[in-house]
């Protein structure tokens, strides 16, 4: 692996939004290596601040990381995470298995890539609908079965990363456990119930305390969708 | 002393099959295409994939089963010796994989659409479709690939618009992509299908032709239902 172009004492700079899992990522992740960095919270549902428009003009979205200025934008908190594994060769733990072991990088990036398609956008569907309707029984199917494929994927194991250690795949899923509280209010099921083993696995990621200083808990997070909801005008 | 066969799965008219054999190919990796029936999947295929049942499946020796094509591209450039698809520097290889996140996650959907759906809401879907390949070829920047002077993991992500993009374009007979208004983007395409290793695993064009033909009509039926969405 090549020596980093930027410096590893440049600067990082990381936009975020306080409840946004994807940003939360990226926190966890810089906790995790004692990276330190300057956060930035922007304002999403008002107007969006020229940094991150001019960071990001593509998407316009949180996170960004920038390291040693502002013409050097990092978007995609999966792609963050590599990244700062890339950047940042010393500043150990690794996120991926190693560089020597390419089956196991490509499990996890398989499911990260599986947690980004099948949790989140399945269940921010699930809370913009009505219950009882067909659509939404259709949706909560899809958020059940994908909880239950992971829950099967972890097994026995302590953590989904490589040799049973706290890694990509963990970092990628456990920002969004405390969204999936919230999906299962608005799906009518009991997240112990469907993958009691997931379940399990959140519980002991929170010991860790790069997770608990950078999730919020599941009541905020469903009082955020609620705000959603009227922000959307499903609820009045 | 034998390496562990490699085989992929895949379809001839996917595109996602061809970055799978493409990377291979790029690596100079030897490898036994099996070609799939999606209508009919095989036992092989849901073994290999029971997730998402889809191709390209990469086989690696009798233990290793990669799918997602970008995923499989990733696996080819670390396990196999030889130049690397991703630069080295880690903010070129972030910027790589963000483009490369784009055309699956932005750009596909909304060209399918532009293709299949018709009238206004077709416009809609037409110009979406232009302002995304606009921001992607800004990124050749000159160059003569995404990876510069030699074919990366970006052309072979963008590989869809170097070859089915004017196929697609004569079937559905739609025009998104003219020569004078995305010069690099037409000379990229152009100068990746040339290469001996890339077109040794690009289908046939009156293949592909004949065979989009034939589903044109399924695929306008899913698109009214997609954009409805």
């Amino acid at each position: 692996m090549a020596a980093p172009a930027a410096a590893s004492s440049s600067k990082l700079v990381l936009l975020d939004f306080w409840v946004s899992p994807f940003g939360q990522r990226c926190r966890i992740a810089l906790a995790e290596k004692n990276l330190p960095y300057e956060y930035s919270e922007q304002e999403l549902l008002g107007a969006k601040s020229d940094l991150l428009v001019c960071s990001n003009p593509i998407h316009k979205k949180v996170p960004v990381l920038l390291h040693g200025g502002n013409d050097r934008a990092i978007f995609e908190s999966l792609i963050i995470l590599e990244y700062l594994d890339d950047a940042f060769p010393n500043h150990t733990p690794r996120l991926l298995p190693s560089t020597d072991n390419p089956y196991a990088r490509a499990r996890a990036r398989f499911w990260a890539d599986y947690v980004d398609k099948k949790v989140y956008p399945v269940g921010t569907k699930l809370w913009k609908l009505k219950k009882g309707e067909a659509e939404h029984v259709a949706v909560r199917g899809e958020l059940v079965e994908a909880l239950q494929t992971l829950d099967g994927e972890l097994g026995e194991r302590r953590f989904f990363g490589e040799g049973d250690e706290f890694g990509f795949v963990d970092v990628a899923m456990v920002p969004l456990m405390p969204w999936v509280y919230g999906f299962a209010r608005y799906g009518d099921f009991s997240v112990e119930e469907v993958c009691p083993r997931v379940a399990a696995w959140a519980r002991r990621c929170m010991e860790r305390e790069s997770v608990a200083k950078s999730l919020r808990s599941p009541e905020e997070v469903y009082d955020f969708i609620g705000l959603l909801r009227r922000y959307y005008g499903i609820d009045k | 002393m034998a390496s562990p066969a490699v085989k992929v799965i895949g379809t001839f008219d996917s595109p996602y099959s061809h970055r799978a054999e493409a990377a291979l190919r790029l690596k100079g990796v030897p490898y036994e295409p099996i070609l799939e029936d999606l209508r009919n999947k095989s036992e092989l295929l849901l073994t290999h994939n029971p997730i998402h049942k889809k191709v390209p499946v990469l086989l690696h020796g009798n233990d290793r089963s990669i799918p997602e094509s970008l995923v499989i591209v990733e696996y080819v450039d670390e396990t196999f010796p030889g130049p690397t698809l991703l630069p080295a520097d880690p903010l070129a290889r972030a910027t790589a994989r963000f483009w490369a996140r784009f055309i699956d996650d932005k750009c596909t959907k909304p060209f399918w659409l532009a293709l299949w759906t018709e009238g206004e809401v077709q416009e809609k879907f037409i110009k979406e479709t232009k302002e995304n390949l606009k921001l992607l070829e800004g990124q050749l920047k000159g160059k003569r690939f995404f990876g510069g002077e030699s074919i990366g993991y970006l052309d072979v992500a963008a590989s869809g618009y170097a070859y089915w993009l004017d196929v697609l374009e004569e079937v559905a007979g739609v025009s998104l992509v003219a020569a004078d208004e995305y010069p690099d983007l037409c000379r990229w395409g152009k100068d990746y299908v040339s290469d001996d290793r890339v077109k040794a695993c690009l289908p046939e064009r009156e293949k592909l032709v004949a065979y989009f033909m034939e589903v044109k009509g399924v695929f306008m039926t899913t698109a009214r239902s997609m954009a409805a969405k």
